[in-house]
């Protein structure tokens, strides 16, 4: 009786759940994964014996021999270098002033920064288009100085930066808070400067947390698809990013291209990953020292 | 070099951290600010060294050697403040944290590489922490932080220095030796110093002077054995120490600690090795009490004694003096008051 209890506990249950567990990861990961990488080599059609693997690598490559292909994942990594950078000097200022100061609309800027996440990229876009678009006062007078926002480059970053914006703040604004101001303090009482403090001080303690943060933004920058997706026009060449050219390959049933271009993505996606672990690992091990 | 404070009162919000506060400190002085905690005493330490500001008021000033410093950053003011948790720098070792401020330091008053290792390697000796230079923070026991955290204030060969609860997170043992090593070290350089303690015996044994706060104002200061001996007031009496507290009544009769009765005339202070024990057949005026606890390690012979109506009265005997009747457990006794303090402000 006692025996088949324990069983029962320690290895039925636990099996049971773990199992679970990987049949979902199986399905709704690792699965989908794959199929990005056997599309873009044609493995389908090596399996049915229609074409040779090399036929299969050699279109691989070929899709990149696109003209369109270059600019898209040209035009992604701007994004992102424009974007990543930006957060990381917003999310520090912003992350400094809330955990070690007390101001009047504190809370108010907390939930602001959170903003992007709680609204849907596409109107995040479309805020953009109202913004900047031709019916806006603003966009008028763009219009006249020969400004393009919308449906160009800047109107590109502009939204990938707002819906990567909370991603260094969040993973900043608990760290200081935990960190205080004591160190601070006393680098200012030995005589350091503001700046002094910051470089010596403050961005040494936060360093981990910072470069996490700005993993997960850039990860988000590059794949980025509805609020760049309204700003952008898909110009073909000229404002497609990664993400959207994958879109139009796919919508005009060119597949092989289609997954081509999304492996890139599904391998930032798995670079990303692996960083972020090591850099958990890292943390993890420092904090045991 | 003297510091002055003048009528420093500080709001937090409803709360009045400090109210009025004025003080002197002579050169070369090792001050003591006692008090419990929200006494102000850490709020007055922060506010001279320019880490929190004060009500501006007319005559509200805070002179260095005579000259004010109102207005003046912090980093100019040139303090050694030693902080409660120490609050090193986590991610630099042991050297580093004693070379910043040395390392920051700007224009001409730059000192070369060789000359700031030079330093440092003087002051890590001066802690007696030589070999560990290259340990980080969270490498040293807590004695070892607190004497880092010295030295790096020391660095920057401050004008004084200010120390918030020095030994406060150390054990027992850690925080008599580095009692005495700090005072050893005053001794030698002569700095003039302010450090925040709560606990009583650490500022008698340690200040050259003891600045006694509450609530937001100074109870008393003076030399230890001035503000021991001859407490002001109620407050100052009751802090420094264990402290036992009678009533007479209008028949003569001392009652301890009742306040509840109304023919109550005076109420009388005693200190626990200021009361005579006698078995209650010798006669005389005292309190019937019973013996209810005697310990007898340690430098003195302590005993906790319980009246009539339950209240307890703590004696302190030298051992010699214990021997004579050798009271146990269970022993009636009468309490005799050998000295007693009366407050003049105590109304009924």
């Amino acid at each position: 009786m006692m025996n088949t209890k324990t069983r029962w506990t320690e290895y039925i249950v636990p099996g049971i759940i773990i199992s679970a567990v990987l049949v979902f990861l199986a399905f709704f990961l690792v699965l989908p994964l794959a199929v990005i990488f056997a599309e873009a080599f044609s493995f389908n059609a090596w399996l049915e014996g229609e074409s040779t693997l090399a036929e299969g690598w050699h279109a691989y490559w070929e899709s990149f021999d696109d003209k369109y292909a270059l600019p898209a994942i040209k035009l992604t990594l701007i994004a992102a270098a424009i974007a990543v950078p930006a957060n990381a000097v917003f999310g520090i200022a912003a992350a400094w002033c809330i955990a070690k100061f007390n101001f009047w609309g504190k809370n108010v800027l907390i939930t602001l920064i959170d903003l992007p996440l709680a609204i849907s990229p596409v109107i995040a876009g479309l805020i953009f288009v109202l913004a900047f678009g031709q019916r806006s006062a603003l966009g008028g007078w763009l219009i006249d100085h020969n400004i393009k926002i919308i449906f160009a480059v800047p109107g590109i970053v502009l939204a990938t930066i707002f819906v990567t914006f909370p991603f260094v703040a969040r993973e900043l604004i608990p760290l200081m808070q935990e960190q205080g101001t004591l160190e601070e303090e006393a680098a200012v009482s030995l005589g350091a400067s503001g700046w002094q403090t910051f470089w010596r001080i403050t961005l040494p303690n936060i360093k981990w947390g910072l470069l996490y943060g700005l993993i997960l933004c850039n990860a988000r920058a590059m794949g980025e698809f509805g609020a760049v997706s309204v700003v952008s026009g898909h110009i073909r060449g000229e404002t497609n990013t990664l993400p959207l050219y994958i879109e139009t390959l796919y919508a005009s049933y060119a597949t092989v291209q289609s997954f081509t271009m999304a492996t890139l993505l599904a391998m930032l996606g798995i670079i990303t990953l692996i960083a972020k672990a090591a850099v958990e690992w890292k943390v993890k091990r420092e904090r045991m020292k | 070099m003297s510091i002055e404070i003048k009528n420093i009162t500080k709001r937090f919000g409803n709360f009045t951290a400090l109210n009025n506060v004025n003080l002197k400190v002579n050169d070369g002085e090792l001050i003591a600010l006692l008090g419990p905690s929200g006494s102000g005493k850490t709020t007055l330490l922060r506010i001279i060294a320019g880490l929190e500001d004060f009500e501006p008021r007319d005559g509200t000033d805070i002179l260095f050697k005579g000259k004010s410093v109102v207005g003046d950053p912090i980093g100019k003011r040139r303090i050694g403040f030693v902080f409660q948790h120490y609050a090193l720098f986590r991610h630099q070792t042991v050297f580093e944290n004693i070379a910043f401020g040395l390392r920051v330091r700007r224009g001409n008053e730059r000192l070369s590489r060789t000359a700031i290792k030079k330093r440092v390697l003087e002051l890590i000796h001066l802690i007696q922490l030589d070999t560990l230079e290259n340990r980080y923070p969270d490498q040293l026991s807590g004695g070892q932080r607190q004497r880092v955290a010295l030295a790096r204030a020391l660095a920057i060969e401050p004008k004084f220095l200010l120390l918030d609860e020095p030994f406060g997170a150390l054990d027992a043992r850690v925080r008599q030796n580095l009692r005495r090593w700090l005072r050893k070290l005053h001794d030698e350089i002569k700095l003039t110093s302010i450090f925040v303690t709560h606990d009583q015996e650490e500022a008698l044994e340690l200040a050259d002077r003891i600045v006694v706060m509450n609530e937001g104002r100074i109870e008393q200061e003076g030399m230890p054995s001035e503000v021991f001996h001859k407490p002001k007031n109620e407050f100052v009496m009751d802090f420094l120490g264990n402290v036992n507290l009678f009533h007479e009544r209008e028949d003569g009769s001392s009652v301890l600690g009742s306040e509840n009765t109304s023919d109550l005339l005076k109420k009388y202070f005693v200190r626990p090795h200021e009361i005579d024990l006698v078995p209650p057949d010798n006669g005389g005026r005292g309190l019937p009490a019973v013996v209810k606890r005697v310990q007898l390690a340690g430098s003195l012979a302590k005993m906790e004694l319980v009246d009539a109506d339950g209240r307890e009265i703590y004696v302190e005997f030298s051992h010699e003096k214990y021997n004579v009747y050798q009271f146990q457990v269970g022993n009636s006794v009468l309490a005799v008051p050998r000295k007693t303090v009366v407050f003049d402000d105590y109304a009924i």
